[in-house]
């Protein structure tokens, strides 16, 4: 940076601060704003402030009501409210005179009334509607700084609802002369797109219009909106690609007007925007990404200078080069370039390095090897920013030799940390690290404490429940098991003799329901010295009754020695008169069933545990109830939603519709006070409460029983016990090519050579070979493929795995669903390639012409032959047969070739849309029908092909169904076919009423030769309800009111994906991918996804992870759509 | 995603804040008092980004002036660091002759500079081109 800039810049602060002479002519209209701000500065105390700015309002408050008041005056007064707000004083007086100066103001007065509504209100503020007319006269205006304005406002807050009213006249100014009408109009579609996208749909090619402006300002506003397009669908824009990539060379070669250029850099937050744009094309897309290597290799070429913007231009382009489909040259430059960011002295350039070293290792490790002196030099640094990425690193490049060095090394930073934030967000790691990883019980148990006590009260529910579940759950052997728990409670019980004073109330709770749990397991220990040291719990004072009860349920589970009991007694009679209900309902259990042993060893066999119980959740068992209860004249049931509904509709005031009813609570965006989402569902409970959260959403929620149960060995419903699959050694990967080997050893033999003094650095040294250990193996094949044999000790049953045939697919899992925002694409990518065959063995053979993802069943199409040429009478007449039948190698290539020779003849409108296998439908010895379906994206169309392999003939074809809207796209019903030629019919088809399959039945009646007598054929049709399912782009906040709206709904549980990491985002993946419904938001164990049948039938699925399972629930405004698209899930979950 | 800038002087007094998400406004000077304890508790040799609730921020100090800007996980925060610097130009640029604080003028540079959260203009001319005009007409 220039010292001349750096020079006037420090002079820059007094011309902010007041302490400046007055030397001004306009000085007196902002005098009196300096005058309090002036006095403010020179106050002490918060007290003397307070009283300050409550004068001041007072008088503000005086004035603006007077009559008196110019709009000078009124300008003046408003910048000062505006003040008073900033420092947190409400000025809510002042909010309607704001509005009247964007009224009536002049051009002045009227920019400071619409900054003072645009500062003072929020959207949903009932007054901006007094600003809609406003608005819309200012749009009208023939003075262009008063439509520059009124879209200046527009584009910063505008009622949501009134959207329509100015909508005509923004899109007219997309045509004006002025760049910078364009420019804020294209601004104001932006707005528009973001708080109501369906407004604006109809205009997207007005969009590209913006995008083509002669004009790099409106250009540049319309990436805005296309960065929001292509993060929502980036299928949909990839024809864009070779635009976005010109555009970028054009800037980078400089050929914006120079005014654009910051510190001689072209406009480089149009790069950066641009590079943005471009990586989320190129992900896993090969073609695109070719499109944009050149630009790409330009870009890390030109941006040498050395300046901050261009090594913030730098840094996107390395991500986005490790996030596109991957060339080995760019790579290489991109790993050169996150070096010379490391290795900076220049702090934030090191910290951007770390960033995207981060960002980059999990597909390349060695990157890491590279540098690993650096980042051990980082993780010692004073700066504790610093270190916290560079333990963010570290994170990323964990595995089972490393990991008890990085761990330590995470608690070392914990015992330090300050910041809340930061604590919860490491204990997290911490957990899920010696969950994965962890060598030993002894390690395990003793990081988990460490955990406990360091994150406190304050770390997310579910590490305790984590940890507990995998306690209770076990793994492959029960002596590993026994062990576990054995070393668990021994721990515990040495904690609880030292200061359990000290220790976290949760970290006591767990201790609490281990020791109630397997106490047992160590012989040598008395239950009445347990009973003691827990009765000591309950006389700390520190103890809350949360914990207390807790204590009262472990001992309930530990008094069925007769020593015990006594002890047991004497606590229960104190706690049974407690003010707290759940501590007096505990202590009454514990009373009664310490009494009765018999009772007690029914209720909680010692040292053995039940059997899950299966949960019943249509509550089928009290049919006969209800029904009896109905024919008594009792009110029919109505679900909550309904109820609500019909309240609504009575105008009774809401209560608060959307928190009550919506199964979740959409994460909210402020800033200041974000808890994790999944609290709001996963209670911190008392695990003794055996709480089946109900998928129904409602507070009421059910309680079963059981004290085990909730930590039922295989959650609540009995699974086949999964053949565990342990992969025990890291296998180098048979893909290791020699030539990586040998780039993996040279770069080892790159790592920097110390030059410090020795006998430190013989110290980093032993760490970086601890820290860095088992990276160089795995680096060689992380190009090639995400190989994970890791060591995983505990690997938790109940997610259990799957059979070997898919074992491929399920490596590549953890990748494609790791939540975290460093997602592995490129080996993703690989692996997609890898598991085609495997698809295409499978039975369906949908072909994805432009890689559009389309739904796909397992009787996709069928057809049943009734007429015809005998040999082809063998088709299958089911679904299944046809599977079976297609199994056999000789039918199969004869399909395909049908298949293939057809294909060409699709329509072209058709042939960018992915098609489903053509099957014959039937034949003669002159004619042979086929047909396939075709998903546009608002419609199928079924595709008739008509193969005449004799003369010209006559035929008529009709297609007819009853659920189905049949709609022939060709003009006359008969039609000339010429011979030996293929001709085709377009049948567009529309959903009537749902159903899982849908049947469509043909007549065909020839003649051949033309004129000749005519013959019938008769063929039908089968097509899958997925066919018509599209994905159904909504934001949470849509998908909230919308389901309130819907009154159709069916609940069911289904099975879950078995997936180390994240079932649920695998499962909703899965879901996504073979029945395109689009996952709109994921929230901790919940999950949003919606779609709708054709354009305009919406379907929207609550999912919750539950006990294993997928709860979900559907909710529509047609009916039965949910019914039948829940059997579609239940399938493509069952299908491997 | 932006989410907020700041102005603030090196006592912690907020000189100008603007919020691209909402924050009720008695949350807002807590949240401010945090940010700038939190970047004033920071050396000149440590970086410019600090990790601040599930956030981050990125600051940049101009002698007794510090603008703070908060910004969300995923943003590049050196070029966030360097738009400080390009916002601080421009308003070099059109205070130079005028020496007073203006808090609606800088407010309208700024809504020229980011809108939601986004940056929506960096080229200088045309950021100062609306406030000049305005300018000339309320003085013509």
């Amino acid at each position: 940076m220039s010292d001349v800039v750096e020079k006037t810049l420090t002079a820059l602060p007094s011309l902010l601060s007041l302490d400046s002479q007055p030397g001004s002519a306009k000085l007196s209209s902002t005098a009196k704003l300096g005058n309090l701000i002036r006095g403010i500065t020179e106050l002490t105390s918060k007290h003397e402030e307070e009283k300050l700015i409550q004068h001041e309002l007072a008088s503000i408050k005086e004035q603006v009501s007077s009559p008196n008041t110019t709009m000078r005056q009124m300008r003046e007064l408003m910048v000062r409210a505006v003040y008073c707000e900033m420092l947190g004083y409400e000025a809510s007086f002042s909010y309607i005179h704001a509005i009247k100066l964007a009224q009536q103001g002049n051009v002045l007065e009227k920019r400071v009334g619409y900054l003072a509504v645009s500062l003072f209100l929020n959207e949903s503020h009932e007054l901006l509607l007094l600003l809609v007319n406003t608005v819309l006269k200012d749009l009208q205006s023939t003075n262009l700084i008063e439509v520059c304005m009124a879209l200046t406002v527009v584009c910063q807050i505008f009622p949501k609802d009134m959207i329509p009213v100015i909508l005509p006249i923004v899109e007219e100014k997309l045509n004006h002369p002025k760049e910078i009408i364009r420019r804020k109009a294209v601004l104001a579609l932006h707005k528009f797109y973001l708080i109501a996208p369906n407004q604006v749909q109809h205009i997207h090619n007005k969009f590209r219009k913006a995008l083509c402006d002669k004009d790099p300002g409106v250009m540049t506003a319309s990436l805005h909106i296309y960065l929001q397009l292509i993060q929502e669908n980036a299928e949909a824009y990839k024809d864009l690609t070779a635009s976005f990539v010109t555009i970028l060379k054009q800037v980078v070669g400089g050929k914006l007007p120079m005014d654009f250029n910051y510190h001689s850099v072209p406009a480089p937050w149009l790069q950066i925007q641009l590079l943005r744009i471009l990586s989320l094309l190129g992900k896993n897309d090969q073609r695109t990404s070719e499109v944009m290597y050149e630009v790409l290799d330009e870009s890390l070429r030109r941006a040498e200078m050395n300046h901050n913007i261009t090594y913030a231009i730098l840094y996107e382009c390395v991500k986005c080069v490790y996030t596109i489909h991957p060339k080995s040259e760019l790579l290489e430059k991109a790993a050169k370039c996150i070096g010379n960011f490391v290795l900076s002295p220049k702090i934030n350039l090191k910290y951007l390095g770390l960033k995207a070293l981060t960002y980059v290792v999990q597909q390349d490790p060695k990157l890491a090897l590279q540098h690993q002196m650096t980042i051990i030099e980082c993780l010692d640094h004073s700066d504790v920013i610093i270190k916290r990425e560079t333990l963010e690193l570290l994170f990323r490049i964990t595995n089972a030799q490393n990991v008890t060095v990085i761990v330590e090394k995470m608690l070392d930073f914990l015992r330090l940390s300050k910041d809340d934030h930061m604590t919860i967000d490491i204990v997290g790691k911490v957990a899920e690290l010696a969950e994965k990883y962890a060598p030993d019980n002894e390690w395990f148990i003793q990081t988990m404490n460490a955990v406990f006590s360091l994150g406190g009260d304050m770390m997310q529910p579910e590490i305790p429940n984590g940890f507990l579940k995998l306690l209770s759950e076990g793994f492959d052997s029960e002596e590993e098991d026994r062990k576990l728990r054995l070393f668990a409670v021994s721990s515990y019980i040495s904690l609880l003799q030292g200061e359990p004073s000290k220790l976290p109330q949760r970290f006591l709770q767990v201790i609490c329901w281990v020791l109630g749990e397997y106490s047992f397991l160590k012989e040598d220990l008395e239950p009445s010295v347990v009973l003691g040291l827990l009765t000591k719990l309950l006389d700390m004072k520190s103890s809350s009754s949360e914990t207390k009860s807790w204590v009262l349920v472990a001992m309930t589970k530990l008094c069925w020695s007769e020593a015990a009991v006594s002890e047991a007694q004497q606590v229960a009679e104190t706690y049974s008169s407690s003010f707290d209900t759940t501590l007096r309902q505990r202590a009454q259990e514990l009373q009664h069933l310490s009494r009765d042993s018999q009772l007690h060893s029914r209720v909680l066999p010692p040292g053995g545990r039940l059997e899950p119980d299966e949960v019943d959740s249509s509550l089928s068992f009290l049919d006969g109830f209800v029904s009896e209860a109905l024919s008594a004249g009792a009110a029919p049931y109505k679900p909550l939603h309904q109820r609500q509904e019909e309240l609504s509709r009575s105008k009774v005031l809401s209560l608060e519709p959307y928190g009550l009813s919506l199964p979740i609570s959409t994460s909210s965006c402020s800033i200041t006070d974000r808890q994790s989402p999944t609290l709001l569902s996963t209670s911190s409970g008392l695990s003794g409460d055996g709480t089946d959260f109900s998928h129904r959403g409602s507070s009421t929620t059910l309680r079963l029983d059981g004290v085990k149960r909730v930590w039922g060995r295989e959650g609540y419903l009995a699974q086949k016990k999964p053949v565990e699959e342990v992969a025990q050694v890291e296998v180098p990967s048979p893909l290791r090519s020699p030539s990586q080997q040998g780039d993996a050893n040279s770069c080892r033999s790159k790592t920097p050579t110390p030059t410090a003094n020795p006998e430190c650095d013989q110290e980093k040294q032993q760490l970086a070979s601890s820290l860095f250990g088992g990276l160089s193996s795995q680096s060689s094949v992380c190009l090639m493929e995400k190989s994970e044999p890791d060591i995983q000790r505990f690997r938790r049953k109940a997610k259990g795995q799957r059979s070997s045939s898919t074992t491929n697919e399920q490596r590549a899992n953890p990748t494609v669903s790791s939540a975290s925002a460093v997602d592995n694409l490129l080996c993703n990518n690989l692996l997609e390639a890898d598991t085609e065959p495997i698809n295409s063995s499978a039975k369906q053979t949908f072909q994805h012409p432009h890689s559009l993802s389309v739904a796909n069943g397992a009787c996709d199409a069928e057809a049943i032959l009734t007429d015809g040429d005998p040999k082809e009478r063998n088709q299958p007449l089911s679904s299944e047969d046809f599977v079976e039948a297609d199994d056999s190698p000789p039918r199969e290539d004869q399909e395909r070739s049908k298949d293939s020779c057809l294909t060409p003849h699709l329509p072209a409108e058709l042939s960018g849309f992915s098609h489903s296998e053509i099957i014959p439908l039937c034949s003669s010895q002159s004619l042979d029908l086929s047909a396939c379906h075709v998903q546009t994206d608002n419609s199928v169309v079924l595709v008739v092909f008509i193969t005449n392999t004799s003369e010209d003939a006559n035929l008529q074809i009709q297609v007819l169904s009853e659920e189905l809207e049949v709609f022939c796209v060709c003009e006359s019903p008969v039609e000339e076919v010429r011979g030996r030629s293929v001709s085709v019919r377009q049948y567009s088809l529309t959903v009537k009423m749902p159903l899982v399959h849908f049947e469509l039945v043909g007549m065909l009646s020839y003649s051949i030769p033309a004129g000749m007598p005519q013959a019938m054929m008769q063929f039908s049709y089968k097509l899958p309800l997925t066919s018509f399912i599209r994905p159904l782009t909504v934001s949470t906040e849509e998908y909230g009111s919308m389901w309130l709206a819907f009154s159709h709904d069916t609940k069911q549980n289904l099975t879950l994906i078995k997936e180390e990491r994240e079932p649920l985002t695998a499962t909703l993946n899965a879901l996504n991918k073979k029945l395109s419904l689009h996952v709109v938001e994921i929230i901790g164990v919940e999950g949003l996804v919606a779609c709708s049948l054709l354009q305009d039938q919406p379907c929207l699925m609550h999912c919750r992870v539950h006990a294993g399972r997928l709860a979900v629930w559907l909710r529509s405004p047609v009916p039965d759509l949910p019914d039948c698209l829940l059997y579609h899930c239940q399938r493509a979950l069952q299908e491997p | 995603m932006i989410k907020f800038v700041l102005m603030v002087n090196q006592q912690g007094q907020t000189r100008l804040s603007r919020y691209y998400e909402s924050v009720e406004l008695s949350r807002r000077a807590a949240l401010e008092a945090d940010a700038v304890r939190c970047c004033l508790s920071r050396k000149k040799d440590q970086c410019s980004f600090v990790e601040f609730k599930d956030f981050k921020l990125v600051y940049r100090q101009y002698a007794a002036l510090i603008i703070v800007v908060g910004v969300s996980d995923g943003e590049n925060e050196l070029s966030i660091y360097e738009l400080i610097h390009n916002f601080v130009e421009v308003l070099d640029k059109h205070f130079s002759r005028v020496i007073m604080f203006n808090l609606d003028s800088i407010h309208i540079i700024l809504d020229e500079m980011i809108q939601n959260g986004h940056i929506v203009e960096t080229n200088k001319n045309r950021i100062l081109a609306p406030l000049t005009a305005i300018n000339k007409m309320a003085e013509g």
